[in-house]
């Protein structure tokens, strides 16, 4: 089931790695990085299907990343994870091109169900454009 | 001594003066009345009391000077009438001793015709005699047989030698009258001397008396300055009985002074002494009567001076009463402004503190989180797990705790949560009605009697319905928490005035005491131990406080409690929390 990779950008390296690792378990390629640099470079060498961003992120913030991507990759849908519980935060990100944002702790299945979502939209525009 | 009244003084004047502090004592405010009452009282009271002692002295000087410059002025033209009188009558004698010599008033028809030419002319003579150097009378005429009369051992006769003439005090003599003598003495130019002596009736002294004019309780008279009664008195005594008042101090100018009579009423005196002869003119008055205006004024002085007094403790009352009143008010309103900032204060550090624990909290959750559900995953995905069941309820259990605790944080960080107010137009029955209608099932299953009172014709409002759902939520929640099944809840709305309308929320339920009533929109205040987060109705008033309304709560214990929540119609044009 592996047709897509998913890329996780979290400082926290436990939570990055541990639900990399439960992703892996569902047949989703996870990738991680710990910082908002990293990845950026990750995506411009190894551009994934879809983001899952942590919004608080020492360096470059969650929102910063997320507008650099959106001009560099308009392509790839991004999903916003907060620990804040702020929705005025999220929708400030969905204001900037996200795809969805969910509040930490997360329930995996929502996480894997949202990405199917955005991996399937962007895929149907994708095709609709090249098509 | 001196020291502990000194420091008696200071620490009343401070009492006074200080309008210490004395907290939210209940007498705090008596008590700066009091002082305030004190001050003003001491602050009019002085100069009005010192206006009506010095007002009090001069009209009584003024006035007693009015009563006291005519009755000098009487006793003084009196005296000269005497004076006149008398001097009138020795001028007279001494004319005759003068222009007869001794042999023509020797001879007893001379001398009676001259005694009748007196009589007539002068009146008031009842005698006249001629008496040679040895004291002999040689000559009379007069009513009397007196002729041969010898007068050498008498003292006037011995007086009138040496001094030429003389005028005697008032005695009954030998005719059992009351009259008086005046003798002349002449030197002819031989060296040979006599005396020409006249009796005069003293009836002359009453009409002078008379002619005064004066009151019926006022008394006149004439005294030899031995003190003994030369006329008769009205009250004090009878001609030759020694004058029942106190001899004065010796004056020959017209004096008044203030004694007693033998009575014990007071008097005035007025009185002057006589240069020759040794008589006092004397006029008393009874003080009552003379000092009748000023009584009259007194009483009018007196009757100003409590009037004042009355209108301006009234005044003072009133207006002590007014302001003490308006300092409480203001000090309630200070008191509740700072009470309600510090309550907004202390709701926004809690919020952040709360978001900031909420958020450190949700990482390691969320870390947590993950390796449960790894975990999980991990034995979920290798059928042959030893102990699988065990395994997968520990790791459910996990996760479900960690649940438990995302719906904390997550309830932490919406109480912190500034959200922008998303104004719109709304109908609040219909609000309300939706509310309930979460409640629905609830309500049926408890049997509790929902009564919505919505006025039909409430006015639509401009709020953020969102928020208000969840103020209106909040409160019933409470309401259904605090009544027993079978119960009521009814929700009342009107509309309240041009810029507000109300809402109310009244339940039958166990009620609060006042104690809870106080902390009732505290953060983290809550009675139901263990299942409240203590943010419910602390979230409802902030909202209500940034949606521009007010909340209001009464309840009584085993009774009942009632929100009522005010909205105003227009937004609030500030929405920021």
């Amino acid at each position: 089931m592996a047709q897509w990779k998913v890329l996780l950008v979290d400082d926290e390296v436990e939570f990055a790695t541990t639900l990399a690792e439960r992703l892996t378990l569902r047949g989703i390629e996870a990738v991680t990085v710990h910082d908002g640099e990293a990845a950026l470079q990750r995506i411009a060498v190894d551009p994934p299907q879809i983001v899952v961003l942590d919004m608080m992120m020492p360096g470059l913030g969650g929102l910063e990343v997320l507008r650099l991507i959106k001009k560099n990759h308009p392509g790839i849908p991004v999903i916003l994870l907060t620990g804040r519980g702020s929705t005025k935060e999220g929708i400030d990100g969905m204001d900037l091109g996200a795809y969805d944002f969910l509040m930490k702790p997360i329930k995996i299945e929502a996480l894997v169900e949202k990405m199917k979502e955005a991996v399937e939209q962007s895929t149907s525009v994708r095709a609709k454009e090249t098509g | 001594m001196i020291g502990n009244v000194k420091r008696w003084l200071h620490e009343f004047t401070t009492d006074l003066t200080g309008f210490a502090d004395y907290g939210n004592a209940p007498h705090r405010y008596r008590r700066l009345r009091r002082n305030m009452i004190i001050l003003g009282m001491l602050g009019s009271m002085l100069p009005l009391l010192l206006m009506a002692v010095v007002n009090y002295h001069q009209y009584q000087r003024a006035l007693k000077n009015e009563v006291v410059q005519p009755m000098r002025a009487l006793v003084n033209k009196t005296k000269h009438s005497f004076e006149l009188f008398l001097t009138e009558r020795l001028s007279a004698v001494s004319f005759i001793a003068s222009a007869y010599t001794f042999q023509e008033l020797a001879d007893e028809q001379t001398l009676n015709r001259i005694f009748r030419v007196m009589k007539k002319e002068f009146g008031g003579f009842v005698d006249l005699g001629l008496i040679d150097s040895s004291g002999i009378q040689v000559s009379y005429a007069g009513p009397y047989q007196l002729k041969d009369k010898d007068y050498s051992e008498q003292s006037w006769f011995q007086e009138v030698k040496v001094r030429g003439s003389y005028i005697s005090d008032v005695f009954l003599g030998y005719r059992k009258f009351p009259h008086l003598i005046i003798a002349v003495a002449h030197t002819t130019g031989t060296g040979e001397s006599w005396i020409l002596r006249a009796t005069i009736d003293t009836d002359k002294f009453n009409n002078l008396i008379a002619s005064m004019g004066l009151e019926p309780t006022t008394d006149a008279f004439l005294l030899n300055q031995d003190w003994i009664l030369q006329t008769p008195s009205k009250f004090y005594g009878k001609v030759l009985d020694v004058c029942a008042l106190s001899y004065p101090p010796v004056s020959y100018e017209p004096n008044v002074v203030e004694t007693w009579d033998s009575d014990g009423k007071e008097v005035l005196m007025a009185y002057t002494f006589f240069v020759t002869p040794k008589f006092v003119l004397a006029v008393v008055k009874p003080r009552g009567e003379v000092l009748k205006p000023w009584f009259t004024l007194k009483s009018e002085l007196f009757f100003i001076f409590v009037a004042g007094v009355v209108l301006i403790c009234l005044a003072l009352f009133k207006v002590t009463d007014v302001m003490v009143k308006r300092m409480e008010e203001s000090d309630q309103k200070r008191e509740a402004a700072y009470h309600g900032m510090e309550y907004s204060n202390k709701l926004a550090s809690i919020g952040r503190l709360a978001a900031g624990v909420a958020h450190e909290i949700n990482n390691p959750l969320a870390i947590i989180n993950e390796k449960g559900g790894l975990m999980r995953d991990l034995i979920e995905y290798s059928p042959n797990f030893p102990d699988r069941e065990k395994f997968l309820s520990l790791t459910d259990s996990i996760v479900q705790s960690v649940e438990r605790c995302r719906t904390i944080t997550h309830r932490l960080l919406g109480f912190a949560r500034r959200m922008d107010v998303e104004v719109e137009v709304l109908e609040l029955n219909e609000v309300l009605r939706e509310v309930m209608g979460f409640l629905e099932k609830e309500a049926l299953h408890r049997n509790i009697d929902v009564r919505l009172q919505l006025a039909v014709d409430l006015p639509r409002i401009a709020s953020d319905r969102g928020q208000l759902q969840q103020v209106f939520l909040n409160i019933l929640n409470n309401a259904f928490q605090a009544v027993d099944d079978g119960g009521f809840v009814s929700i009342t709305s009107w509309d309240r005035d041009p810029d507000t309308v109300g809402v109310s929320i009244q339940d039958n339920g166990k009620g609060m005491s006042e104690e809870t009533l106080k902390h009732i929109f505290e953060p983290f205040f809550t009675t139901k131990k263990g299942s409240g987060t203590g943010l419910g109705l602390s979230i409802t008033y902030g909202i209500v406080k940034k949606l521009g309304g007010d909340i209001e709560v009464h309840s009584k214990e085993g009774q009942g409690t009632t929100f009522t929540v005010f909205l105003p119609k227009k937004a609030k044009s500030d929405t920021g929390a």
